[in-house]
Order: C-alpha cells, then structure tokens, then sequence
C-alpha cells in the first residue's frame, strides 16, 4: 500500500483551527525559527480515514481472529474498558493536579482507581503493597531489580549477580543488567523446571535475587517453587516473580504464599487490557511488607476520613521511575476488568485458560513433537523437530496457520526448545475455535509430508507473501524521505 | 462469566478428552498446602453496574477548570479522527508485529510514525517509540554512555524536573556522575558553567528546548562545544513547537527526545504517553526500542517488518541496548494520524496560534503592576511569573474561580517560591485569557 506521504497534495488539509482571537502575533526571533516547514502529508479528512481504515484491515487482532500467541496471553478485551477512558474526567485529567495545593480534592475518583486497583493487585498476588509506575512489564522488572539493589544497600550489603533460568523471557537478564547486575544463567532439568542441584551450587552470597517465571516459559508448574524460594532466603537473597504467566494460577496461587517477594503484573496480559499492537501496557509491581519502604514514589495513600492523597517523603525509596502515577489509561481497564471478573471469576479465568491449553496440547500431541509430555497450565510448547528433518520449520507452520485466519503461535521461544511453538489460548476462546485450529494444526502437519511446497511458500491468500526480513536488515530503510 | 464463552457441557467434553474428571485434576503440580481458597474483593458486578459505577469515580475528577497548567503536559485539541482510527480493533487488540504478514497495519503505521518524527525533528532515523519522553532521555543517556563509553552526564536544570528525578533513579545503579547546572539569569542554558564540565569525560549533555521554563534558545553552540569535547547532545522536545521552532537537527545534536502526549493523546492523568527517540543515522544500532524497516516479500512487493532486532532483549538478553520488550504502539498510531491530519501547513499554523496566545496573555499578566518576568528569553506557549506572593497561594485562590492558573514552581525549585508556570494552547480563547488576567489582578 502507498504510503500516506505518496498520498500528499499540495495544499488539503485534514483539519481548521480556530481564526486567531487575540491582537498579537507571537514573538519568535527569527533565528530560533526553523528554516524549512516538517514535510508531513497534506491530506483531507477522507484521506486520512481510508488510509488508516485500510492499513486496519491489512492487520489481525483478538478481535478478528484467534491469536494463541503463546507468552502474551491475547484474551478478548472486554468493550466496556475501553469505554470507560473516555469518559469526562479520566481521560482528560491533568497530571499534574495533584501538585496544586489541595489538588488531590480533584482527583478523588481517579486517586481511588489506583488505590484500589494497587489493592486488589496485593490480594491476588499475597504482597503488601503495590506500585502502579511501572509502564510496562519490563519497565516492572527494571522498578523491581532496582528495589533489589535498595534492599541491599539498606542492609550493608552489594551483591553482584541475579539468577535466571535458561527459560526465562529476554526482557529478564537485560532489566538486571540496567540495574547493575551480573546474570548467572541457570539450565533446566530434563522435566523443564529449573536445575535444582545447579541452582544450589550457584547460589551464595553474592545473589542478590533469583528472578522466575511461574509457571515458567513452557507452561510448567515447577512443584519444587517452595524449596527454591526456601534456600533463596536462606542465602539472604530475595525471590522475584515475573508476572507474565499469572493468567494460569489466577485466584489458585498467590505468589506470595509461595516465597516471592516482588511481583510484576502485565495488566495487558493477565487483566484483559488490550495490547494496542505492541502497547501501551502496564507493569505494576507488588513487594512484601520487608521492601515496602523502596517502592517508588509518589504513593498514594487512603486516609482515616477515606480520602486519598498522594505521598512523597519516603526517604528509603528508590525515587521517582515515571513521571506520574503510571499508565492511568491502561491501569483503569484493568480496574474496570476486576470490578467485573470479581473474585470468583479469577479461578474461573486460570481453571478455563488450563483446560483450553491442554486439551489442545492433548490433540496435536500425535503429530508434533512434544518435549515435555506433561500436564501443562495455560500455555505448552511443542516442537517442529519432526517436520524439520523433513525440511519444514516451525516458521512455515506459523507462516502456513496465517493462510487459514489464525494467528501464529510464538515461535522459537523459549530458546531452549529447538524449533519451538509455544501456543496459549486463553480462556476467553470456544471449544468451537480451539477445534478448529487443531484441525487446521493437523492438517499442516499432514501437508509435510503431502504437499511441502505450499507450507515453505505460505503465507498464500494476505495479499503479500512471505517478508524478507533479512533484507530489511542488511539493507536498512527505515523511513520515506521525499 | 461472560467472558468465558464455554459451557458447562463443553468443559466436560473438554475434561473427558483429557480423561479426567475435574478441572481441580490440572492443577495438580501446585502443592495443595499452597493454594488459596479465599480473596478478599469484591464479587463480580454486571457491565451496567460497573458503568454506573465507574461514572461517578469519574464525576468525582473536575476537569471543567479553565486550564492553563502545562509543565510539559498540554491541554491540545484533539480531532476526532484520530480515536475514530485508534478505537479500531484490529489496531489496538493486536500485539507487537512479530507475524509481519499479518500486521502490515501496524508496522506500516509504524515506519510512517518513524517517517513524520524524522521529518518533524529533522533527524535520520526514529524508533517505534518508547514508554513517554522521561524515560526516553534515560535511554538516550544510556546510549550515549554506550557509544563514548564515558560516564558522566550533564544536565540542564532547566531539563523538567520531573524528569531529571527518574534519570537519577536509574542512574543510581550504574555509577554514573550526574552534573546538574543550574540555569542562567536569562532562563536560558549557562553557557561558561556547561563549557568548563564539558572535559574528554562527558559522555552528554542533555538539553531541553523550548525548556521547562518555557525559554527557546538555539543550542547549536552548545551542540558544538559538546561535540568538541568527544561528547554527545541529547535534546528533549516539545513536538507542537518544532511547527515553528529551529529543530534539533538543524541544531546539530546527536539524540532528541520528547514527550508525544500533545500530538493527539489526552492528558488520562499522566499516560499512556509516547516518548520519542530519533538520532543520526550512524547510531542506529546503539537504538534501544523496535523499529521497523521497509522490504519486499517474495513477489518484490514492499511490505514491512520489525528490523535491526540483534540490538534487542529478546536475542541478546543482557547485552541489550535496552530492556525495553513493548513501544507505545497505539500512541504512536495516534501521533502519525495527528500529524497527517494536522499536515505541513497546519502544524505551522497551530504552533503559531499557541506562541501568540501565550504571547497576548504575558503581555498582558505583566501589565498587572506587582508581577514580574522571571526570564527575558523568548518564549514558546508557556512561561514564569514571578508574584509578589506565594504562587501557590494564588493558584489556590484561582481554582475558586474555575482557573487551573499554572504550576507553581516552588515545589521543584526552591528559591522559586513565588513563581507561577502559566501555559497556554490553541484550546484557550482570548475570552477566557482576559478573565484570568482579571481574576489575577484582583488577588494581588
């Protein structure tokens, strides 16, 4: 498709601003004026409405296909979410109210949404206390890798190295590394889970934190997590939870039972908030009582008369790691999300996203390899091994699900699974979805061996085939110039 | 739960397939001692409910203030055209593009996203964006460390304050030397303190124009002194003002960042926002975030991918540039739309509108005897006032009086105590500019 600068007129215009109501012109110095106008398109209304309407159509979402992008937990978004921004007096709120005098008289309703959603966040989860700041999950782990560091400097103490299974998301090792530390890199056991007796011989002194996924990248449930977070404290190093497979263990589990001491939630994961083609999202990060004091700031706080404020004296805090108080958009679907889920839709969530995963897995176990034949939580992987040998990977299965309206699974993660597909339905699909894709599943399988070509050729019926991504790299264009 | 589209039925089937008999059998790898059966929220409420809800939070937030605080955060007009696109679902209920055959929606959008901040800012190469413009200059720090492999960092005080404050949260941990200076009488940046730090150990100086005082200057001495020393420039933005405004390419710097809120976002009490990143092109690879490249599929047809991806968490994990995993996609979609409707010629005209009402409504508040300019640089849509009172004391008074009058600026800078921040944009009438001259005058 053209691009909206091909599309440029000289002279259209997509939008009036009001005439200019008062008697001056603005002052600028010429000298601090730019030379040139920004060559952005010159496009009317219209214009601009088809060219994004139809570039909308040349995409998939949750809301148009079945989207078992394993890891990212793509359910279907709920419309009253999105709704509810939108409405006069959260959408169009300054941030910076609070910072008048009396400002937070201002912000009752909006105030009340991060108190409570901070609240609700600590229940599911078991922590004493949340943040709302972090704007991603990754810039969680950042919030939490950074509390990590603050803990043991209050106590005296610079350990050096976090630990990190072999499984773990990438985002893991490079967050820990922007707060300042080494990454030891732990293998998994033939069962999936992490090596124990590896575990013990690496950790000592000098671990500042063992950060896992639970249940971990390949959808399994470690049952050794207590024994692990056992020795983690005995080490006087701290247990971080990545929130990314929260959907599985949803009003089941509280993390904090297990031993964890922060917790990061993907709100656009695990509570239904959309994941805008690549964000906004939202990494709240919960921690235990003993980490309270490091949370950023500022905080908001209930008072006796039931009002909220905001805080900022914490002198023990790691400071400020956003501008305001979070993703306030992202965060309130999310809060939307719980008040209508309520807590005894929460187990429903993980008891449907478990059953939808393994009756799946079940299904397509005959005919892709499956490493770890074992009862899976809300996502599995399976690998393309099989079809490898004859000369099809697991990107022309992801490629060829395109052609028949589902989008692919994730795809060679986690790194420790050759040719990997890692597939989460969610439990927001129908039997009737799952079924078919499973048929679709099989019959790509079949094609292996029938008809290849038209696997390692796919996508075929999008109206573009396959994109050299290796081009795009070697010879880099990244932007229209006129 | 209507959420959940399976019945009761077709859980059974599901469970028998599987030869179990409850769906308690799957969760059986979670010691039991260590489940939880009770939650304490609340119980789950119908949409109606929830929407009458959620209402009266809202009802309970005042936004009909006659709006005059900015602070880097800007009450702009936003066409309606721009969530008529971005409430489109098979943008916003879409994730990143990893499957690019069936996201050419978003990557395309994306490289025009790429393509306008390029334009606008007139630097080479932009990425898909970053979580908001505080933590951009983070990155853009952490880049500049990188490339000259020097650790300190000279900072403007006249860089937000609000962001100044998350630079050294993250820097806490990675030992850099963070100078801040402190700004000159003018407002504008202290060209004798800035040279004698710049020495061969500065790995950037980060700048902000207009500045959080609202000041414009052109920094290109600057960009040159810093270039002398081996050091790099990182430039924080206001993208509506480089309509008009001398833009960071023409001022030679190496890194400009920015806040995109104004460019078609609303205010939603501090995000979601859009940080923008664009630099040389030589720096491409010290990039954090996504980007997305132009090429061809199979047939020669061009299409769109994510590109340049060995920089990223997700294949180099520790040796990242960044941790960053998401961009703010859809706040960037809302950017491009913005920027298309507003066009080459309108965004001129835009900034122009806000720099003349600014510059009516500081005429015009000066005249009122007892207030004084706090900086004699020019100015861009916003500026001090010093008042012969506490500021906020005054901003206390004036919001009786339905006038949200500015940010008080003592709570940033202490010996600020009685300056007042006063921002101004296309949204204000000269009706509503003349009532708060009027109410001002009459408090003081």
């Amino acid at each position: 498709m053209k691009l909206v600068f091909e599309k440029s007129i000289s002279g259209k215009r997509g939008v009036r601003f009001p005439e200019c109501d008062v008697p001056c012109a603005g002052n600028i110095p010429d000298k601090l004026k730019r030379k040139n106008y920004a060559e952005l398109p010159e496009v009317s209304e219209l214009d601009t409405m088809r060219h994004f309407t139809r570039l909308s159509l040349h995409n998939m979402g949750v809301d148009t296909n079945f989207y078992p992008l394993g890891s990212c937990t793509m359910k279907y978004n709920p419309k009253i979410c999105e709704e509810a921004v939108l409405y006069k007096g959260l959408g169009d709120l300054h941030p910076l109210i609070p910072q008048l005098p009396d400002g937070n008289k201002f912000t009752q309703g909006a105030l009340q949404v991060l108190y409570e959603t901070s609240q609700f966040l600590s229940e599911i989860t078991g922590m004493a206390e949340f943040t709302m700041q972090p704007l991603a999950g990754a810039h969680g782990e950042l919030t939490g890798t950074m509390m990590i560091a603050a803990y043991h400097a209050s106590r005296g103490q610079k350990r050096k190295k976090i630990i990190i299974p072999d499984s773990a998301h990438g985002t893991n090792p490079a967050s820990a590394a922007i707060a300042g530390y080494e990454v030891v890199s732990v293998p998994s056991n033939a069962d999936g889970v992490m090596d124990i007796d590896e575990f013990e011989k690496i950790l000592d002194k000098e671990t500042a934190a063992v950060m896992l996924t639970c249940p971990n990248t390949l959808g399994l449930f470690n049952p050794q997590i207590k024994k692990i977070a056992d020795k983690t404290h005995e080490a006087g190093s701290l247990m971080y939870y990545d929130g990314a497979n929260l959907n599985a263990i949803l009003g089941k589990l509280k993390p904090g039972d297990v031993g964890f001491d922060i917790v990061h939630v993907n709100l656009h994961k695990t509570f239904g908030t959309p994941h805008g083609g690549g964000g906004p999202g939202s990494g709240p990060v919960g921690v235990k009582k003993n980490l309270v004091d490091f949370l950023p700031i500022s905080r908001v706080v209930k008072k006796s008369d039931k009002t909220y404020a905001l805080k900022y004296n914490y002198p023990s805090s790691i400071g400020y790691i956003a501008p305001f108080y979070g993703n306030f958009g992202v965060i309130l679907k999310a809060y939307v999300y719980i008040l209508l889920v309520g807590k005894e839709g929460l187990a429903r969530i993980a008891e449907n996203s478990v059953l939808n995963a393994n009756y799946i897995m079940k299904k397509l176990k005959s005919y892709y390899h499956l490493p770890y034949a074992h009862t899976c939580m809300h996502e599995f992987v399976i690998s393309a091994v099989k079809q490898k040998k004859n000369g099809v990977r697991a990107i022309d299965i992801a490629k060829r699900l395109l052609d028949f309206g589902f989008h692919a699974p994730t795809i060679y993660f986690p790194l420790i699974v050759d040719e990997a597909i890692m597939i989460e339905p969610t439990e927001t699909e129908s039997k009737q979805t799952l079924d078919k894709f499973i048929d679709i599943m099989i019959k790509i399988a079949k094609e292996v061996d029938e008809n290849q070509e038209i696997i390692k050729t796919a996508p075929h019926n999008l109206g573009i085939s396959r994109l050299d991504e290796v081009k795009a790299a070697r010879e880099p264009k990244l932007r229209w110039a006129k | 739960m209507p959420y959940i589209s399976n019945t009761d039925e077709e859980r059974a089937t599901m469970l028998a397939e599987l030869g179990l008999n409850s769906i308690e059998e799957l969760f059986k790898d979670i010691p039991s001692e260590l489940m939880s059966y009770s939650f304490n929220l609340p119980t789950g409420k119908s949409e109606l409910e929830v929407r009458h809800f959620v209402k009266g939070l809202a009802s309970k937030n005042v936004t009909d203030l006659i709006c005059f605080l900015g602070g880097g955060f800007y009450d702009h007009f936003v066409p309606a055209a721009v969530g008529a696109i971005t409430s489109r679902s098979e943008f916003y209920t879409a994730y990143t593009p990893y499957q690019a055959e069936v996201s050419q929606g978003i990557l395309q959008s994306i490289y025009e996203y790429q393509s306008a901040i390029s334009l606008l800012t007139e630097m080479d190469i932009t990425n898909a964006s970053l979580y908001d413009g505080g933590t951009a200059i983070c990155e853009a720090v952490m880049m500049a460390v990188r490339i000259t492999r020097r650790k300190k960092i000279i900072i403007d005080e006249a860089v937000s304050p609000i962001y100044r404050k998350i630079l050294h949260s993250y820097a806490a941990n990675l030992d850099f030397e963070s100078i801040d200076v402190p700004v000159g009488k003018d407002g504008r940046a202290d060209r004798k303190i800035i040279e004698s730090e710049l020495d061969n150990n500065a790995a950037c100086l980060v700048l902000q124009n207009p500045n959080f005082f609202g000041c414009i200057d052109d920094l290109t001495d600057l960009a040159d002194l810093a270039h002398k020393s081996g050091s790099l420039v990182i430039l924080s933005t206001y993208p509506i003002s480089l309509g008009v405004l001398k833009s960071p390419g023409e001022m030679n710097v190496d890194i400009a960042t920015g806040e995109g809120q104004s460019l078609g976002l609303g205010l939603c009490f501090g995000g979601p926002y859009l940080g923008l990143m664009t630099t040389r092109s030589k720096y491409v690879r010290q990039m954090p975030g996504r980007i997305v490249g132009e090429t061809v599929d199979k047939n020669g047809s061009r299409g769109f991918v994510l590109t340049l991806q060995t920089r990223e968490q997700h294949i180099r994990r520790e040796k990242a540039t960044s941790n960053i995993c998401s961009n703010e996609a859809l706040c960037a979609l809302a950017a491009l739309v913005y920027l298309t409707l507003v066009g080459k010629h309108g965004l001129r005209e835009l900034a122009e509108l806000c720099s003349a009402k600014a510059s009516y409504a500081r005429e015009r508040l000066l005249k009122i005897p007892v207030i004084k300019q706090k900086f004699e640089s020019p100015i861009f849509n916003e500026f001090v006032l010093e008042l012969p009172i506490d500021a906020e004391d005054v901003v206390s008074k004036l919001m009786n009086k339905k006038i949200m009058a500015g940010l008080p600026l003592g709570h940033y800078y202490k010996n600020m105590k009685n300056c007042m921040l006063v921002a101004l944009s296309e949204k204000r009438t000269k009706k509503e500019i003349d009532f708060f001259v009027e109410s001002l005058g009459e408090i003081l």
